[in-house]
């Protein structure tokens, strides 16, 4: 470029930026610890450890390559982030909404010119463990290659020849739209270099082989953490709060580590595995949003094994209590409408609610039409801030479950602001531990981050 | 795809339907009893209301396969119940229909309601029955009906 | 209600409950003989046996009178206000009356207005009320021709009453049935004696319909009800694009569904058939389909509007032109609005559907269709058969309000039929019925009038939109004028000295248009009103006082106005935010004025508190109907205006159920008083007034409440709020 003096001041600036961004990591970086540092037993070199925690389960029977590539994609949940709704697979484009601009994902179908059909192995391996592309160019963290890094070459290798063996798309992902100094792609060096210990999965002897092989899903493939794990103020994982719970999309990634009260100690391995497997489990309310369509793209492709192991590493996590959120209500609400009302809210949402939700969730808030429609004992319900509760009733349970009967349609559309807050809050009130009190400007911030 | 026994209206309907169906479409199709109405599909305006058990129920999103024992009522058979037969004298004496599309689910959620609450309110009303759309606009007469069927001994 | 309570047997089996379809269904008549009650009994007697002096009536030797009705029961209560008509004139006891739908048949059954077999416009009761009563009253003099030729005394020594002919002098007596033989012989007169309205006996009494009871009990057939003996289900899903066309479909995962049986390609639907809706739903859903897309994937509404915009800024035929309008809007104080309406869906709560049996050589089709001729033509085109082959039973409907004046449901069903060797019933999901509609169009309503010394010096009103009728009825589309799109605008009531109307032809990119509930009328009226009430502020004048002073030449309008203002206590004081609108209309010959009472809360949302209505629409066939019709058209127009939108991306329609396209439920409706003022005038039309008069009344209403004054619909809830938000 060619050194105009706003050139020269910017630079300045970054260099800047950059001083106390360093300093600030290195102060920090001695006390991180790393995502399995909790679980007791020492770190060995896979190949010294019995048992097979990496590639695909031996439940799964396919044997071709492309068809483990394929099931390791979806462990992955590629298909997630690299498709528009509507779009074709893989063929990226998805916008991610960042307080300092938005993101695209890219193209990874194996088009020469607009996807990744260029890229050789080491390139791929690079991308998808370093967050380095083909041109050297740094990746951001939104793709979640400080987990993926775990992956061993076999596995990473198979979900390449999975997405080679799939039609080539032509999609140009849009320039991503980030202020400065975000959009200074070297700055994820300093990043990456922090934050992605750069290294292969290694068991921890001593933990049984699910555990472990629930370890190499939960931290690398699925990684979890990304969105359930609190971020510090460099976007890097708190482990110190491991999967304490965090937002992800606007949407609410709820406490998953073991605390009773808070978390999922709670419910039974047999609820974690189900919840997992189909995005319900009886009283436990249905996943929504990014885990609805975690759930149809990934968990719920997975195999009993998988499932199983991954609920034995979440239960071996240490508990910690998010204050902020009650215990869920375990009873009903009274049948009657007229009863089991908190005096403090909104009227106008029980008519809403008796025109427009009644009819599938009952007053009881036990759905008579479906178990994945109770309310009761529904995390989102009993989550005072009530920011899934709004944001499924604006943009609906984007969930279709196996034998497509039922799936919350999206309300947005139709009803105000203020009466989404009046309806959400008497959900909350009328169904949960405690009500929430959101308001008609909530709800507005909400619609605008959709 | 089995055979699931079925026990409307106080008798037994063998039918062959995969257990996720629509208790709707198993009355409509399957057993050609067609009083019962498809509007949305997706429990939003109430057409296809039948009892489960006595409870008002969407049966456009009910899986047949959910309902076991369950005895269902439907609008062919809501006159036999007590309460039934009142709203219905009175949907008639203050001629509340137009279309009457709407109706066969309005008529059951009116019954539902007065079989639980004997002399109805107007939120009560508003409670039982605002899930039930009825295009051609006949709520004013709707809310008079169930009053007077209340009233009615 | 005990022995339909008792009579759930023939429901619970399916065999049985086919047979007796299938026997109604061959029962000639039409399937509505398949009800129980008024229509039940009357099995068509053979022909010999009946008197049928035209093709309203037909007297049998048991004294049981069938009364064919040449317009369709869409809810509207039309059955029975016919045969109020026919059995008032015809004289015979309400009890021995039954009613059965007429065939298709334009030149027996054609309405009078538009020579086609059509129930539209309210105009069932306009149209038919004097050909109904000649019809009865010649059936009644012939009668009495034969009775006096039986007694061989002077025909106008007898009368007739309550079915039977009586011979004053001597009181003999004959019943209508003993004379059917002798009376076929006799020619009617051309012009019968007709009855002075005060010696009606059931015109103008509340009785009850004849289409209820069967309604309260599961027992009535509507279209989507059809079961024809080995009846198959379909559903279809046309190309999401306006225009477009099925492009590759993939079915190989809907043919794995349980139950389906076969899965159709047409140029721009696909349809799934199946042992059950459910499963040809499964089947659709299973399909993976490429559309193409064609050249209206860009389209939205914004486009639709700069376009209509446009367009209103251009000249358009003249349909009134009285004195010097321009000149008269360069006196005094000059006033310009523009007032919008968006697309609007019918959503008739019984989605789209007809059942149909294709053969080698017939068609049998089972459908609710307000153009029953019409129904018949479009089979007879796609089957290649000659119209006698085509049966078309027209069963009850389940809401029209113009979306059933269109055949693409029925050419639709057809074209999946031929394909299928068995009956074929097509039930449209809700979504394909709102997202394939034919829309009431957006039109753009420009006025301009001036002010001298308080009174409307000119005025000026241009309607710009698309036109149905051009498409619908062609030969009445002349001179660029669009005689639905100018109702109730080039005959607006007031009185002006200088007043212009015209009306700009604009057809909205790719998004079809239709009749829906209260056609022309909806925007000229909301428009009209909406704009005398700014006009009334600005010369500082109570609203209602307002046009009192410009209906001196229209005395049922002014009694209406002012019966309904004090009704509703116009001018009592109200709490802060809370207000009434008045709007006055004279539309498909009724006179109605409607006062609407609203709170609106600091958030915005508008709260119904009472409605008041009063309405002449001249002899008042049946009160009750009238007063029925009026609220529940008043609910229709009021929904469409606090939440009615259909909106336009990419091509598509955005809304899709009920979730996004929003209905008034109970708990909004306020009490709704409905007046009647007794006339004596020809009856006037109702079933879409309360349509047009709602929604002017509220907007006027919600200025009263909050000072803003709202030219476009559906309102704009933020703009009502008190604290707009940041
Ligand atoms: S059809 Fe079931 S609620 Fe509408
Ligand atoms: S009577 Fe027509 S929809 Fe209710």
């Amino acid at each position: 470029m060619k050194k105009k003096p706003s050139v020269i001041k910017r630079l300045f600036k970054l260099v800047v930026f950059v001083a106390v961004v360093g300093l600030l990591v290195l102060a920090w970086y001695a006390t991180r610890p790393g995502p399995l540092a909790f679980a007791s037993g020492k770190a060995v070199a896979l190949d010294a450890y019995q048992g097979h925690p990496t590639g695909t389960p031996p439940d799964f029977k396919a044997t071709d390559p492309v068809a483990r590539g394929r099931y390791l994609s979806e462990a992955a949940d590629c298909q997630a982030c690299h498709t528009v709704e509507g779009g074709k697979p893989f063929a990226g484009g998805l916008a991610f909404k960042l307080p300092f601009g938005t993101l695209y994902s890219s193209n990874i179908t194996a088009d020469k010119d607009t996807g990744i059909g260029g890229w050789s192995d080491a390139d791929f391996l690079r991308a998808v463990r370093d967050g380095v592309d083909d041109e050297g160019h740094r990746l951001y963290p939104a793709m979640p290659y400080a987990a993926y890094t775990y992956l061993t070459d076999e596995d990473a290798l198979a979900i390449k020849a999975y997405l080679f063996s799939l039609p080539a798309v032509r999609n140009e992902a849009p320039e991503n739209q980030l202020s400065f100094p975000y959009n200074q792609r070297w700055l994820m060096a300093i990043w990456s270099g922090v934050f992605n210990p750069k290294q292969r999965f290694m068991p921890v002897a001593g933990q049984s082989p699910e555990w472990n092989r629930g370890a190499y899903l939960v931290e690398g493939l699925a990684h979890c953490g990304d969105c359930h794990t609190p971020r510090n103020l460099l976007q890097g994982l708190d482990n110190k709060n491991k999967f304490a719970g965090a937002e992800a999309e606007g949407w609410r990634a709820y406490n998953i580590t073991p605390d009773a009260a808070s978390g999922v100690g709670a419910w039974s391995e047999a609820d974690l595995g189900q919840y997992l497997a189909t995005g319900h489990a009886k009283g436990r309310g249905s996943a929504s949003g990014p885990m609805a369509q975690a759930v149809e793209l990934s968990f719920g492709r997975m195999t009993p094994s998988d499932i199983h192991a991954m609920v034995t590493y979440l239960r071996s996590v240490p508990a910690v209590k998010s204050p902020e959120l009650p215990a869920p209500k375990e009873a009903a609400a009274p049948a009657s409408p007229k009863q089991g009302l908190a005096a403090n809210v909104d009227p106008h949402g029980k008519e809403i609610y008796a025109g427009a939700c009644a009819s599938c969730h009952g007053w009881t808030g036990e759905s008579l039409l479906a178990s994945r429609a109770t309310l009761t004992g529904s995390r989102a319900v009993n989550d005072p801030a009530a920011t899934n509760v709004a944001l499924v009733v604006l943009s609906g349970s984007k969930f279709t479950p196996p034998n497509g009967t039922i799936a919350m349609p999206a309300f947005g559309a139709a009803y105000s602001d203020r009466e989404i807050a009046a309806v959400v809050n008497y959900v909350t009130a009328r169904f949960g531990a405690e009500a929430s009190a959101i308001t008609a400007e909530d709800v507005r911030r909400m619609r605008a981050m959709q | 795809m089995q055979m699931i026994t079925l026990n409307i209206n106080g008798q037994p309907h063998d039918v062959d339907a995969p257990a996720e169906m629509p208790l709707l479409w198993v009355l409509r199709d399957l057993l050609a009893m067609t009083g019962t109405k498809f509007g949305c599909g997706i429990a939003q305006c109430g057409a296809c209301t039948v009892h489960l058990d006595g409870a008002p129920v969407r049966s456009c999103l009910l899986p047949v396969g959910s309902i076991g024992e369950k005895k269902i009522t439907t609008i062919e058979g809501i006159g036999a119940t007590p309460a039934g037969a009142k709203v219905q004298k009175a949907w008639l004496d203050l001629e509340v229909v137009q279309c009457g599309y709407c109706q066969s689910g309005q008529i059951m959620s009116a019954a539902a309601l007065l079989a639980t609450t004997a002399a109805p309110d107007d939120a009560d009303i508003d409670a039982a029955m605002a899930g039930n759309i009825c295009r051609c606009g006949t709520y004013v007469r709707i809310r008079e009906a169930i009053k007077q069927a209340a009233k009615a001994s | 209600m005990a022995p339909d309570a008792g009579s759930d047997s023939d429901f619970s089996v399916p065999t049985s409950r086919r047979q007796f379809l299938l026997t109604s269904a061959l029962a000639g008549g039409a399937l509505l003989l398949g009800f129980r009650l008024p229509f039940a009994a009357s099995a068509s007697p053979p022909a010999h046996a009946a008197f049928a002096p035209n093709a309203f009536i037909r007297i049998d030797a048991q004294g049981v009178v069938t009364l064919i009705m040449p317009q369709v029961e869409m809810g509207q209560g039309v059955f029975t206000a016919i045969a109020m008509i026919l059995a008032e004139e015809l004289d015979v006891p309400w009890e021995q009356v039954r009613v059965e739908a007429a065939p298709p048949d334009d030149k027996l059954y054609g309405n009078p207005t538009f020579g086609i077999q059509v129930t539209g416009n309210s105009n069932s009761i306009r149209a038919f009320w004097m050909p109904l009563r000649k019809a009865g009253a010649g059936a009644r003099a012939v009668l009495i021709n034969a009775a006096a030729a039986r007694w061989k005394v002077g025909a106008e020594t007898c009368t007739a009453q309550i079915g039977e002919v009586t011979h004053t002098p001597s009181g003999r007596k004959l019943a209508y049935a003993a004379l059917i033989d002798d009376a076929a012989a006799i020619v009617a007169p051309k012009d019968p004696p007709l009855k002075a309205p005060a010696d009606f006996k059931i015109i103008g009494k509340p009785l009850k319909r004849l289409d209820t009871p069967d309604k309260v009990n599961g027992k009535v057939v509507y279209g989507i009800d059809a079961m024809p003996p080995g009846v198959k289900f379909a559903t279809l899903a046309a190309c999401p694009v306006f225009g477009g066309k099925v492009g590759h479909v993939d079915d190989t995962k809907a043919k794995q569904v349980t139950g389906v049986r076969q899965v159709l390609l047409f140029g721009d639907f696909v349809a799934v058939v199946g042992d059950h809706m459910w499963a040809a739903k499964q089947g659709l859903n299973a399909l993976d389909i490429m559309w193409d897309e064609g050249p209206n994937a860009s389209i939205n509404s914004d486009a639709v509007w700069r376009q209509l915009r446009a367009a209103s800024e251009k000249a358009g035929a003249t349909a009134k032109n009285e004195g010097d309008a321009a000149k008269a809007l360069g006196q005094g104080e000059r006033i310009d609005a523009v007032y919008e309406v968006p697309f609007l869906a019918h959503a008739t709560m019984e989605p789209m559907n007809c059942t149909v049996h294709v053969q080698a050589d017939s068609c049998e089709i089972w459908v609710g269709s307000q153009v029953l001729s019409r129904a018949q033509a479009i089979a007879a085109k796609v089957t290649g058969l000659p119209l006698e082959k085509v049966t078309v039973h027209n069963l009850l409907i389940g809401g029209g309000f113009g979306r059933r004046l269109e055949v693409d449901m029925i050419e639709k069903a057809v074209l999946i039929a031929k394909q299928v060797d068995a009956p074929v019933k097509v039930v449209w999901t809700r979504e394909e019925d709102m997202q394939h509609d034919v829309y009431r169009p957006v039109y753009r309503d420009t006025l301009s009038a001036s002010l001298v010394d308080g009174k409307i010096a000119g005025w000026t009103h241009r309607i710009t939109g698309s036109s149905i009728i051009a498409r619908w009825l062609p030969p009445a589309f002349q001179k660029g004028i669009d005689i639905d799109a100018i109702d109730s605008a080039a005959d607006m009531p007031y009185d002006i000295a200088n007043l212009h109307v015209e009306y700009t032809r604009d057809e909205p990119p790719a998004v079809p248009t239709g009749f829906w509930r209260g056609v022309g009328p909806n925007n000229n009226v909301f428009a009209i009103e909406s704009f005398i009430d700014e006009l009334a502020r600005r010369a500082n004048k109570d609203p209602v006082e307002f046009r009192r002073g410009l209906l001196v030449k229209t005395p049922r309008l002014l009694a209406a106005v002012n019966l309904a203002a004090d009704k509703a206590g116009w001018g009592n004081r109200l709490p802060a935010r809370s207000g009434r609108g008045i709007a006055a209309q004279v539309a498909f010959g009724s006179f109605i004025a409607t006062v609407i009472e609203v709170a609106v809360d600091e958030h915005g949302d508008v709260r119904l508190k009472k409605i008041v209505s009063a309405v002449d629409t001249g002899i008042a066939v049946n009160p009750d109907t009238i007063k029925a019709q009026l609220q529940g058209g008043l609910i229709f127009g009021l929904t469409a205006a606090l939440y009615g939108e259909i909106t336009i991306d990419k091509g598509r329609v955005q809304q899709s159920n009920f979730h996004n396209y929003r209905m008034l439920r109970i708990d909004e409706v306020p009490d709704i008083e409905v007046h009647v003022i007794s006339s004596g005038e020809a009856p006037g039309g109702i079933g879409e007034t309360g349509t047009t008069a709602g929604p002017p009344a509220l907007g006027n209403a919600i200025f009263a409440a909050t000072g803003v004054r709202l030219r476009r619909l559906p309102i704009d809830r933020a703009a009502l709020a008190a604290r707009k938000p940041a």
